[in-house]
C-alpha cells in the first residue's frame, strides 16, 4: 500500500507496472520527428468521420484496443478506466468507451489529465483495488479550436505565443509490479493562478503550476533534479519552458539540464507551423505512450518525472475577465 | 522561491514573442491591397459591360463575397489569411469568410441549432454595431442636417 506523504505526493511501495501503453494520431503529428513511435496515423484530420469530435472518439478507441492488444488482454481484465478530454462532459471519453463494458471514471484535467489519469490508475493497482486499470486521454485540433476559439476555417492569426493542439490519443495499463516501466511516486498538483489572463499563451499560464508541481514533489520526496535523467513536463511549448527554467533558477535550480517537454517534441517546430509548440491532452499523451514510455521499456531512461500541465482555462471565464488557473500532476516512471 | 503574479508576469511578458510587426504590416498591406485592386478590376469590367456606377460597385461586392466564400470552401482563405492578417480581415472578403467558416463549421449540428444559430457567431457584433452607429449617424444627420465627417 502506497504511503501519503502529505501535500499531495503518494509514495507506491509496490511500484505498479506500466503493463502496455499505445498511442493515435493525426497526420499532422504523423509528420512529426515522432511517426516511427505511434501505433497509428489517421491519413486525415477527420478520420473519416463526419464530425471532429467522432474523429477524436475513434483516436482513443484506437489507442485503447492497441493497449489491450499490445498487453495480451482482453476487455475484461480491466477493472477500471480513467479518461478525460478537453471537451465539455469528456464527450470524446465517454463516447469512446461507450462501446466497452468497463467501470468509467471521467476525469477533466484539462492537458494534465494524462498524468492525473495515470497517477490514479496507479493508486488503484497499488491497492489492489485493481487488478489493471486504464489511463487514458486524447485532443483533437478542430474539436479544440470550434468549442475554444474559432471555426477551423475562420481567416485569423495565430499569435507568437500560441500553440497547436494535437491531434493525438494515449492510453496506459497500469498492472501489479512484473516488468518495467514501473511507477514510483505521485504528486497531484494544486489549482495555481499566476494572473495571466492571454488565452493565447497557454505555455505562459501553465509554467507556474508545473513548477509549483515538480518543486513539491522533490521536496516531499527528499530528491533532487539529479534523481531523475528526464523531467518531462507536458505542453509548456517554448513561452512556458522558458519560463519554467528562469522559475528554478531563481531556486539555484539548473533544470535546463533535464528538462523537456512534449510539446517541443511532437512537431519539427520551425517546419510545421506551430508557432510555440504542441499543446492538448494528447500530445502528452501520445508523447508519452508513444516514445517515452518505449525509451523507458528499453532502459534508455531510468527515471522520467512526467509532469503533464494544464490550463484550465474557460472561454466562458476568461470572457468575464478572469484569468487562467492552472495545474500540474507529476508521476515518477521508472526502469527500475 | 516564492513569487508574486506581478513578477511572474513580467518575466512572462520578456518571454514571450511579439508579433514581428515588420513582417505583418507589409504582408497585410500588400494581400489587402491586392483584394482592392481585384475589386477595382471587377468595378470597371461591370461598367464596361454597360453597369451604372452604383449597379457595377453592387456586382462587385457581390462577386467579391462569393469568391471569398467558395475560397473558405475550399479551406484556401484561411491559409491567405494566415500572412494576410487584416490585409484579408478588414476587405468584405474577410466578413464573408467570418460568416461562411462558422456556417461550414457547425453544419454538423444540422441546419438550424447549427448553420442557422450559428452562422454569425463572429460576423454578429459587427452587424449589431454596424446598425447601431448608422441609426446614431442618421440621427445626427436628421438633427442637423449635415453629415459628420
Amino acid at each position: 500500500m502506497g504511503n501519503y506523504y502529505g501535500k499531495g505526493t503518494i509514495n507506491f511501495d509496490n511500484a505498479p507496472s506500466v503493463h502496455s501503453y499505445a498511442s493515435a494520431v493525426g497526420p499532422k503529428e504523423g509528420q512529426g520527428p515522432l511517426a516511427d513511435y505511434f501505433d497509428y496515423i489517421g491519413e486525415e484530420a477527420a478520420l473519416g468521420e463526419k464530425s471532429w469530435e467522432m474523429a477524436e472518439v475513434i483516436l482513443q478507441k484506437s489507442a485503447f484496443r492497441s493497449a489491450l492488444e499490445k498487453g495480451q488482454l482482453a476487455e475484461t481484465d480491466i477493472s477500471f478506466i480513467f479518461a478525460g478530454d478537453l471537451l465539455n462532459q469528456c464527450t470524446c471519453s465517454s463516447y469512446g468507451i461507450r462501446d466497452f463494458d468497463i467501470p468509467f471514471i471521467g476525469l477533466f484535467g484539462a492537458c494534465s489529465t494524462m498524468a492525473e489519469s495515470l497517477a490514479l490508475a496507479s493508486v488503484f493497482v497499488e491497492s489492489g483495488l485493481a487488478q489493471n486499470a486504464a489511463a487514458m486521454t486524447s485532443s483533437h485540433f478542430c474539436s479544440a479550436e470550434r468549442q475554444f476559439r474559432m471555426p477551423v476555417n475562420y481567416g485569423g492569426q495565430r499569435t507568437p505565443a500560441s500553440q497547436w493542439t494535437a491531434t493525438a490519443a494515449g492510453c496506459v495499463v497500469v498492472a501489479p509490479r512484473k516488468a518495467p516501466p514501473y511507477v514510483r511516486a505521485a504528486t497531484f498538483g494544486k489549482v495555481t493562478d499566476m494572473g495571466v489572463k492571454d488565452v493565447n499563451n497557454m505555455g505562459g499560464a501553465m509554467a507556474g503550476a508545473a513548477y509549483e508541481t515538480i518543486s513539491t514533489h522533490l521536496a516531499n520526496t527528499q530528491q533532487s533534479i539529479n534523481d531523475f535523467d528526464m523531467i518531462l513536463t507536458g505542453d509548456l511549448g517554448k513561452v512556458g519552458s522558458g519560463l519554467l527554467i528562469d522559475l528554478f533558477k531563481r531556486d539555484s535550480v539548473d533544470i535546463a539540464r533535464v528538462h523537456a517537454d512534449c510539446g517541443l517534441m511532437l512537431y519539427k517546430i520551425s517546419e510545421q507551423d506551430v508557432h510555440a509548440g504542441a499543446s492538448g491532452c494528447g500530445c502528452s499523451a501520445s508523447v508519452l505512450c508513444g516514445y517515452i514510455l518505449k525509451r523507458i521499456s528499453e532502459g534508455k531512461l531510468k527515471n522520467v518525472l512526467f509532469t503533464a500541465t494544464g490550463a484550465l482555462m474557460s472561454p466562458t471565464m476568461s470572457q468575464q475577465g478572469e484569468s487562467i488557473p492552472a495545474v500540474a500532476h507529476a508521476v515518477h516512471i521508472s526502469a527500475e | 522561491m516564492k513569487i508574486t503574479n506581478q513578477e511572474y508576469n513580467e518575466m512572462l511578458k520578456a518571454s514571450s514573442p511579439n508579433t514581428k510587426l515588420h513582417m505583418t504590416l507589409p504582408k497585410a498591406f500588400i494581400i489587402g491591397g491586392f483584394i482592392c485592386v481585384i475589386g477595382e478590376v471587377f468595378l470597371k469590367l461591370y461598367e464596361r459591360y454597360g453597369a451604372g456606377r452604383e449597379t457595377a460597385a453592387m456586382l462587385t461586392s457581390i462577386t467579391l463575397i462569393a469568391v471569398s466564400a467558395i475560397l473558405t470552401g475550399f479551406k484556401l482563405y484561411d491559409k491567405i489569411a494566415k500572412h494576410a492578417g487584416a490585409g484579408t480581415i478588414v476587405p468584405i472578403t474577410g466578413f464573408a469568410n467570418a460568416v461562411v467558416a462558422p456556417a461550414l463549421e457547425f453544419k454538423t449540428e444540422g441546419f438550424i441549432l447549427g448553420v442557422g444559430a450559428k452562422m454569425f457567431i463572429i460576423a454578429g457584433p459587427v452587424i449589431v454595431y454596424g446598425i447601431a452607429a448608422s441609426v446614431f449617424y442618421g440621427l445626427i444627420y436628421y438633427i442637423s442636417g449635415t453629415v459628420p465627417v
